[in-house]
């Protein structure tokens, strides 16, 4: 019904409308082409920008508690204008307020820049691009997936200014401390607030997420098999698998703490005495909470990084310009990966008083979920052997992802033993882990993304100098504040503490602590040279040419400023693989995916030579397409598809005919 | 005015790296170098990704060796060591692939940078490597979760009957420690409808094996070497976790759900000081699961002490009832008063009206049904 829109815009009584370039659309207003806009491509705009917005606020919290960590004397009075009464008289920040840092830095990280900022972002713009499809499934929901994500942040970015403070109890809100609000007092209204937005967020990644599904499994061009997806769309499908799965769990441990909060009900309330009086609620548990919270959170951390491994597979493979190694390894890993999340979540909670048999249970799944990872990442080195590789920053940002991914990985490893992770559980260790393995790889790969497609996203080069040292300071940065956090994990310092100067056994290591606040702070700094780059080469950036980094995959063959609608005329048809790169007997390096085989009868393996008679010309249009897809492609006449979506359109299209004509 | 003059001068910067960045970006153009497809910052970025490797080995291996005197605290318990042992196994063969890995990661770059004219091979897969690489991880990994499960197994399996056995309880933001007295070795029951200011654990009066129990010194948990020591932990308001670093020893304490983790200490706080070099040495306990405001204060002093002067100084502890008889005693019900008044009394006096408890080998094994409770708690 939704994609009534397209139609709309494109279908009907346009007839010229498919000819001429879509920048010249006339009838879009401001608000619908840059506010409600139902074009895939605007709407992976919004998720960007408001990413970056929600980037910078996240990196900003975590720099002022990374101030009380690594200075501890320091006087942060100057703060006092902004922050108020969250500063002390004696010029520190209270210790209600530095859980509240570290809680909402967790929170808009992961949820709110990785998730949104990057599936939101690359998803959207991605899959109709690379597929060949005119648009999302569904326009209008993805419409209103963006806008419940904005209607979530809102709530979130209010939060923060309440004077109880946001959300204090962690990024996983673990109650009791967060079903009461006499606990602490983030956990009054601001996690009332929090948890509203979290809901919204909910619905909006569940409207995004059916989305790229559908789209992927009805909108695929002519000739674009499953297995002739580049991968980036194999990741962005499989995590919205996994968030379409895992999401509704969050959103019931939500609900029920909702129930807590407002109503009474003790789902996760039992024998309770606080503030000088023991609550009425029994027989709740605290335990189920965490079982609900990792049923969604350990997937959701591959929700975050899988489209980074998507991305980060094929930048890699266009620079080397080689194929990427193991194309079906690298699909059936991502499965592998897809279906093993689910059944990890408990390796959070050896030591929560889960029954030692499960966690000897969960200690074996979790380390069989390390065997995809490892051949993910022998992939993608041997990927880079024997390639002759062009290092554009995109490239840089990705090979820098592979490495935190193997170095967050391996201790992962560490963890998931669970006779070790008693010793490590809540150290530093694993927010060292995390950091590497999740956040910094993940945030990669969205720098990556950017600099790879900015050209398509806005039609002008991003400044390769600028990229290269806002590389470097990044990568050496991030190692900086990260290597050396294993060690202060591994003597056993504890996270989310204030200050470690009571306790003799964590009275050492100052100058460490010094030195990673140091580092993160400049390497928060650093960050400022992508945001100029960002926004100045948006206006004032060189002229992208057509296909920048001579790529392989479709959204390259559309114009340099895509309309809505992607592509002017047909859409094209694939007839081959994403990874046709340096093909023996290819003249040029790359042979784009519409390019039939019959036009490289020199570079041909022997069984695509053979494939050669399957694909047929189109008298009409010229337009080659493989005869076994037609066979197996819907086509208008199936009445599949409603006349007027977006895939009936594109059907239409594909065999060459006029919409209005049939 | 400082804060102008900073201002400034950062404005300043700005503008300057603004300009040489423009001039940068004509001088491309006008050289018409971003037409190459690879020019020379090729060529310093691949050689730099091989200087990082140089410099990162380099940086890694020194940092942590210099750091190394801190790494995991001395290990005191018996399961603490298999745990340690563990863990460097296990570290010495992720340096080992991490180092591996990173020499080809960086090293593949730089040697097959792009030279014009060069082609990459056309290699897009090889199952026999896949294979290998599934395989050979596979195995390791199962190796390390055996030796793990091992462990595992060990440390989780029922305390052994003669452990000693000490209750723990969370709140915000400290912790208390109760005893069971030395008439009958058990802990009574608790109920947290009966907390208040005196009875901070909610110990249930009710319960006439709670008469003797006894509180432990504020900020203190006193516990016997060389002999296995059961902790039942709870928490009386949100979630705690009760964390001993060098005890190699950390569990959750639940609001209505009780946990358990059994260890034996292998040495005593004294000998620890002589080793250390350094009288002031304690061994701690640190709250790990955020719990407010305190969080970062919720310490206490482990006490780990020769099993003589731990028994010498249990024996003379009073029961709590004891200590806060007028505010408590009327809780007891009418029919066990006169038995708790017996026991308080026999807390004033020890030697008289009970026999005090002597050295484990010949007490009677505890009941048994101390460490089944804490075993179906979960
Ligand atoms: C190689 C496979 C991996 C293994 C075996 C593994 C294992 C573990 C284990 C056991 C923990 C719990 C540690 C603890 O709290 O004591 C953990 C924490 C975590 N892991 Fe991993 N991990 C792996 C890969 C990943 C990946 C790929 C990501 C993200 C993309 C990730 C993200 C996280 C996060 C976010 C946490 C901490 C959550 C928190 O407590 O706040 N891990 N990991
Ligand atoms: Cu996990
Ligand atoms: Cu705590």
């Amino acid at each position: 019904m939704s994609a009534v829109d397209i139609h709309s815009t494109h279908g009907v009584g346009h007839d010229a409308h498919l000819d001429h370039d879509h920048e010249h659309e006339h009838h879009d207003n401001f608000i619908t082409k840059y506010i409600f806009s139902t074009d895939h491509k605007m709407i992976a705009k919004q998720y960007l920008i408001s990413g970056i917005f929600w980037a910078i606020i996240g990196i900003g919290l975590s720099s002022i508690f990374r101030l009380q960590l690594g200075f501890q004397d320091i006087k942060l009075t100057w703060l006092k204008p902004i922050l108020g009464e969250w500063i002390l008289d004696s010029g520190k920040i209270d210790p209600n307020f530095y859980l509240a840092l570290v809680t909402m830095h967790g929170t808009i990280m992961v949820f709110f820049v990785l998730t949104a900022g990057l599936s939101g972002t690359f998803s959207n713009f991605l899959i109709p691009l690379q597929i060949g499809a005119r648009d999302m499934a569904s326009g209008f929901m993805n419409m209103l997936s963006y806008w419940f994500f904005f209607v979530a942040s809102v709530i979130m970015f209010v939060s923060l200014f309440l004077e109880t403070g946001p959300a204090s109890g962690g990024w996983v809100i673990y109650p009791p401390l967060s079903a009461l609000p006499q606990a602490m007092p983030g956990s009054g209204m601001g996690m009332n607030l929090w948890l509203i937005s979290m809901a919204l967020f909910i619905v909006s990644q569940l409207l995004g997420g059916i989305n790229y599904i559908t789209t992927v499994i009805n909108l695929r061009t002519r000739g674009m098999s499953f297995s002739r997806l580049p991968l980036t769309i194999w990741a962005f499908f499989l995590t919205a698998i996994i968030g379409l799965l895992s999401f509704p769990v969050l959103m019931s441990a939500a609900l029920l703490l909702i129930f807590d909060r407002w109503f009474g009900t003790s789902f996760y309330l039992s024998e309770i005495y606080i503030g000088g009086e023991a609550l009425p609620n029994v027989g709740g548990s605290p335990i189920l909470f965490q079982h609900l919270f990792w049923f969604l959170g350990h997937p959701e951390v591959y929700i975050v990084l899988l489209p980074a491994l998507g991305i980060t597979s094929e930048i890699i493979a266009t620079n080397a310009r080689k194929p990427i190694f193991g194309y079906r390894a690298m699909i059936g890993s991502m499965m592998a990966i897809t279906v093993l999340s689910f059944v990890v979540w408990a390796h959070h909670m050896f030591v929560s008083g889960l029954n030692p048999f499960l966690g000897s249970i969960f200690m074996f799944l979790t380390l069989i979920i390390a065997v995809p990872s490892a051949v993910k990442a022998f992939n993608y080195i041997t990927t880079l052997w024997k390639g002759n590789i062009v290092f554009t920053p995109a490239m840089l940002f990705s090979i820098g992802l592979v490495s935190f991914f193997i170095s967050g990985g391996l201790t992962g490893i560490a963890l998931g033993n669970s006779a070790i992770d008693i010793q490590l559980h809540d150290t530093y260790f694993v927010v060292a882990h995390f950091h590497l393995v999740m956040g910094a790889a993940s945030a990669f790969g969205l720098l990556a993304g950017v600099y790879h497609w900015f050209p398509k996203f806005f039609g002008r080069m991003l400044d390769e100098k600028l990229g290269y040292i806002h590389f470097w300071f990044t990568f050496v940065g991030i190692y900086l504040v990260f290597f050396p956090m294993h060690y202060i994990g591994i003597a056993g310092f504890p996270r989310r503490y204030y200050s470690f100067t009571g306790f003799q056994v964590f009275n050492k290591y100052m100058d460490l602590n010094h030195f990673i606040s140091a580092a993160a702070i400049l390497t928060g700094i650093a960050q400022f040279i992508f945001l100029f780059n960002f926004f100045y080469s948006m206006f004032k950036g060189r002229r992208a040419p057509q296909n920048p980094w001579r790529s392989n995959t479709l959204e390259w063959t559309a114009p340099i400023h895509p309309g809505h609608g992607n592509w002017v005329g047909e859409i094209p048809s694939v007839y081959r693989w994403p990874y046709d790169y340096s093909k023996p007997g290819a003249s040029e390096d790359f042979i784009p995916q519409n390019v039939p085989l019959s036009a490289t009868p020199e570079s041909n393996l022997p069984h695509e030579q053979g494939l050669i008679g399957d694909e047929i010309e189109d008298m009409e249009t010229g337009v080659v397409f493989d005869k076994k897809e037609e066979i197996n492609a819907p086509t208008v006449k199936d009445h599949k598809l409603p006349k007027g979506s977006a895939g009936a359109d594109q059907n239409i299209r594909n065999i060459g005919g006029d919409p209005e004509k049939l | 005015m400082m804060n102008i003059l900073l201002g400034i001068g950062a404005i300043l910067i700005g503008v300057i790296l603004f300009m040489i960045f423009r001039v940068g970006t004509l001088i491309s153009v006008v050289r018409g170098s971003h037409h190459k497809r690879a020019g020379t910052s090729n060529k310093v970025n691949a050689a730099l990704l091989l200087v990082f490797l140089v410099l990162g080995t380099i940086g890694a291996v020194w940092s942590s060796y210099s750091a190394a005197d801190d790494f995991l605290p001395a290990p005191v318990s018996v399961h603490g060591e298999q745990i340690d042992t563990l863990f460097w196994v296990t570290m010495g063969i992720l340096c080992a692939v991490f180092f591996a890995t990173h020499v080809l990661l960086f090293y593949f770059p730089f040697k097959y940078q792009f030279k014009e004219g060069n082609r990459a091979a056309f290699y897009p897969d090889n199952n026999k490597l896949e294979v290998i690489w599934t395989i050979v991880p596979a195995i390791v990994l199962t190796l390390l979760v055996l030796s793990g499960w091992k462990v595992w197994r060990d440390i989780t399996a029922d305390a052994p009957q003669e452990a000693e056995v000490i209750e723990i309880v969370g709140q915000q933001f400290n912790w208390w420690v109760r005893y069971p007295g030395k008439v009958d070795k058990e802990l009574g029951a608790y109920n947290f409808r009966m907390i208040d200011a005196s009875n901070a654990v909610g110990i249930d009066l009710s319960d006439e094996k709670s008469f003797d129990d006894f509180m432990g010194p504020s900020g203190e948990l006193r516990v016997p070497v060389g002999k296995p020591v059961l902790l039942k932990i709870r928490a009386r308001d949100v979630l705690h976790s009760v964390y001993m670093p060098h005890f190699r020893l950390k569990m959750d304490a639940v609001p209505g759900m009780p946990t358990r983790f059994w260890f034996t200490p292998t040495k005593t706080t004294a000998q620890m000081r002589q080793e250390t070099n350094n009288p002031d040495f304690n061994y701690e306990l640190a709250c790990t699961e955020v719990c407010g405001r305190g969080h970062f204060s919720m310490r206490l002093i482990v006490v780990v002490e020769e099993q003589a002067d731990y028994v010498k100084w249990y024996n003379t502890q009073k029961p709590w009832l004891a200590s806060t008889r007028e505010d408590n005693l009327q809780k007891v019900p009418a029919n066990l008063r006169e038995k708790a008044l017996q026991i308080i009394g026999a807390g004033d006096n020890p030697s008289a009206a009970v026999t005090p408890v002597q050295e484990p080998t010949t007490e009677a094994p505890v009941n048994p049904a101390v460490v089944k409770t804490s075993t179906s708690a979960q």
